[in-house]
């Protein structure tokens, strides 16, 4: 590529059309476009999927638009609503945010700026990269045992409180690598500076490194965070409830905390299971109003994920120019 | 403080050059939090395979008491299966399905994923790519429970059904395919990290021969990030194998039933069987057995897509090492 974009474009036509001798390489247009194909034909799976949940989603929001995302859950559609599914997944995020994020971070930062090579910095690593392999719903098992079992007491057993902490750690090794990654590409010496003017290890993260790091720092937690609101296998196992949530409407916060829950991702599961009569008002069933749920998580999930990938995006070219 | 020092001694002295005592108990604070924060992950490791083990030895120890550890792969009754609710563990039954819906997945992904990736890496301007390249990733995030819907809304009815003639809408085919086009992204992804990875001077020596744009990738790409691409099928099956959602949304089964090695069938993996059977675990029906399943197949589980994971590091890490 190099190669061809220090000559002018003219020249370049000329000499190959010297060296193909002016014939169409009908082999290689022919791969060019299956390899085209290929890329449009996953982004076309992809977009028909969303034109289907959106076409179906539209009467759903047109007919119920208010009651949909403000009632809770309920066995006849014409009642049925996200608003449960949304506070779950809320608080998820929330519980994401409170533990993975300054745990994750630092262990970041402990393995790029502090840990010397040797046997134990790489089994902390080996641990790391193992964990962002494991399948969700082994962290489901990881959690039904300590935080729903072990840990009742603080938890209220198959409670918010506990899959919020399940996620947070099901989260984590990413923020790790996120972390670890973004201050792997920090100049060093930006660090030699600080060393220069006589700031103690501490100091020189926090103030030259980390500021350095934070745009990729942000992009890998909001991943985390979007990944956490779209998950539902350790969910399952911690035991959501996919039918109908009992929740008094002047509960306390850790009453509901610590009381029966569900997510979005779980509502979504629990309606596609459900009959698909229509209801007798709005004359809605269930597939619509999963139509609608799935909106309104993609709406929160890919929202975060395109401001995270966007973000990155930007601030690599900034850098890079 | 050295300039206003009495004229006997240095104008710098250790002390001065020593700093700031409180600086330095900060420091070491913090080197011991990070330190801390790090070993989590270890912990969390432990825990894991402490909690798969444990139970896991249990229920085996249990099985081997009441019904025989040869169930476990014979089958024992008339009709081999999966039915945890009458102590029938068959784990044939769910290593079939699971091997059935990643082969599927694999052969839907692996193409449409290695396309993309080499039409982003080698064809692709510049200026595209950053238009594509984003929008793939962004996709790479949508929730699997979206696919799962997906599944039995489109794929099923439109796609397999009509083509291959299933009786039922759920199947292994329908979740194998569903699981494909949500592993796609992840497969183009790091199979274009890995031809990204292949120096330009393989391609510039290889156009300097007079070699088409066509044979370059096939004959010199490709071969130089072959290794890297093996990583990225090994991720995607791994992915594939631990994909719980639309499994247990699109398998056709609910919790139990017979062996099968028919993809047309519907079937079981190991995560649709764990998902349905810690389902509302508060009335778990059937002997004590029954719950402890659930822990035996994770640790299956976890030991499968721990193998494959090391496998694709290490490959990762022999690439990164060659370039």
């Amino acid at each position: 590529m190099a190669l061809t974009s220090s000559i002018t474009t003219s020249s370049a036509n000329v000499v190959r059309a010297a060296l193909t001798q002016g014939k169409r390489d009908i082999k290689g247009i022919a791969f060019a476009a299956s390899l085209l194909l290929c890329l449009l034909a996953s982004l076309g799976m992809l977009t028909i999927l969303m034109w289907d949940v959106i076409a179906t989603a539209l009467p759903v929001f047109d007919k119920r638009s208010s009651g949909f995302l403000n009632n809770g859950m309920s066995n006849d559609p014409d009642k049925a609503g996200v608003a449960d599914g949304i506070w779950g997944s809320l608080m998820i995020a929330a519980f994401v945010v409170i533990l993975a994020f300054p745990v994750g971070i630092a262990a970041g930062v402990y393995l790029e700026e502090y840990a010397k090579p040797g046997k134990l910095t790489n089994f902390i690593q080996l641990a790391i990269r193992n964990l962002a392999g494991v399948p969700s719903v082994v962290y489901g098992i990881l959690g039904l045992v300590v935080f729903v079992q072990a840990l009742d007491g603080f938890t209220g057993g198959r409670s918010i409180i506990a899959a919020g902490i399940t996620l947070a750690i099901l989260v984590l090794p990413i923020i790790i690598i996120t972390t670890a990654e973004s201050i792997r590409a920090v100049p060093q010496g930006l660090r030699e500076a600080g060393y220069g003017v006589g700031g103690t290890q501490w100091e020189t993260t926090r103030d030259h490194v980390l500021p350095y790091a934070a745009p990729g720092i942000l992009t890998g937690t909001m991943l985390a965070v979007a990944r956490a609101m779209g998950e539902a296998a350790p969910l399952l196992l911690i035991g959501a409830i996919t039918g109908r949530l009992a929740t008094l409407p002047d509960a306390s916060l850790i009453d509901r905390l610590q009381g029966k829950f569900t997510a979005m991702p779980v509502v979504i599961f629990g309606w596609a299971n459900n009959a698909n009569t229509p209801g007798e008002l709005t004359g809605l069933t269930f597939e619509d109003l999963n139509a609608a749920a799935i909106v309104v998580l993609l709406g929160m999930v890919l929202v975060l994920n395109a401001a995270a990938i966007l973000l990155r995006n930007r601030f690599e070219r900034r850098r890079q120019a | 403080m050295s300039t206003t020092a009495p004229a006997l001694r240095p104008a710098v002295t250790i002390d001065d050059l020593r700093g700031n005592p409180k600086r330095i108990r900060k420091d070491k604070r913090m080197h011991r939090f990070l330190f801390a924060a790090s070993t989590t992950s270890i912990i969390i490791s432990a825990l894991i395979i402490f909690v798969l083990f444990e139970e896991s030895f249990v229920f085996l120890r249990d099985l081997a008491k009441e019904v025989g550890l040869s169930s476990l792969w014979d089958g024992g009754a008339v009709r081999p299966g999966w039915y945890p609710r009458d102590d029938r563990f068959d784990l044939v039954t769910l290593i079939s399905g699971t091997v059935l819906v990643s082969l599927v997945a694999i052969i839907v992904a692996a193409p449409l994923g290695l396309g993309a990736a080499v039409f982003l890496s080698e064809y692709a301007t510049p200026r595209t790519r950053r238009w594509l390249k984003p929008i793939l990733e962004i996709l790479a995030g949508v929730p699997s429970i979206v696919f799962g819907y997906f599944a039995l809304r489109v794929l099923a009815p439109d796609l397999i059904q009509p083509w291959f003639d299933t009786p039922q809408r759920g199947s292994l085919l329908v979740t194998g395919a569903a699981i494909g086009v949500l592993v796609t992204p992840l497969m183009a992804s790091v199979s274009e990290d890995a031809l990204r990875a292949v120096p330009s001077s393989l391609r510039e020596a290889s156009s300097g021969l007079g070699a088409r744009k066509s044979t370059t990738v096939i004959k010199v790409v490709l071969p130089a990030a072959v290794s890297g691409i093996v990583a990225a099928l090994i991720i995607s099956v791994s992915r594939a194998i631990g994909e719980t959602m639309v499994a247990a949304l699109a398998s056709g089964l609910l919790g139990q039933g017979p062996r099968t090695f028919d993809p047309r069938d519907p079937g079981l993996t190991m995560t649709a069987a764990m998902a349905q059977l810690a389902q509302g675990s508060d009335n778990v029906v059937g002997s004590g057995l029954t719950f402890q399943s659930l822990f035996f197949v994770g640790a299956v589980l976890f030991l499968m897509t721990l193998v494959l994971n090391l496998i694709a590091g290490r490959i990762v890490r022999r690439v990164r090492n060659v370039y």
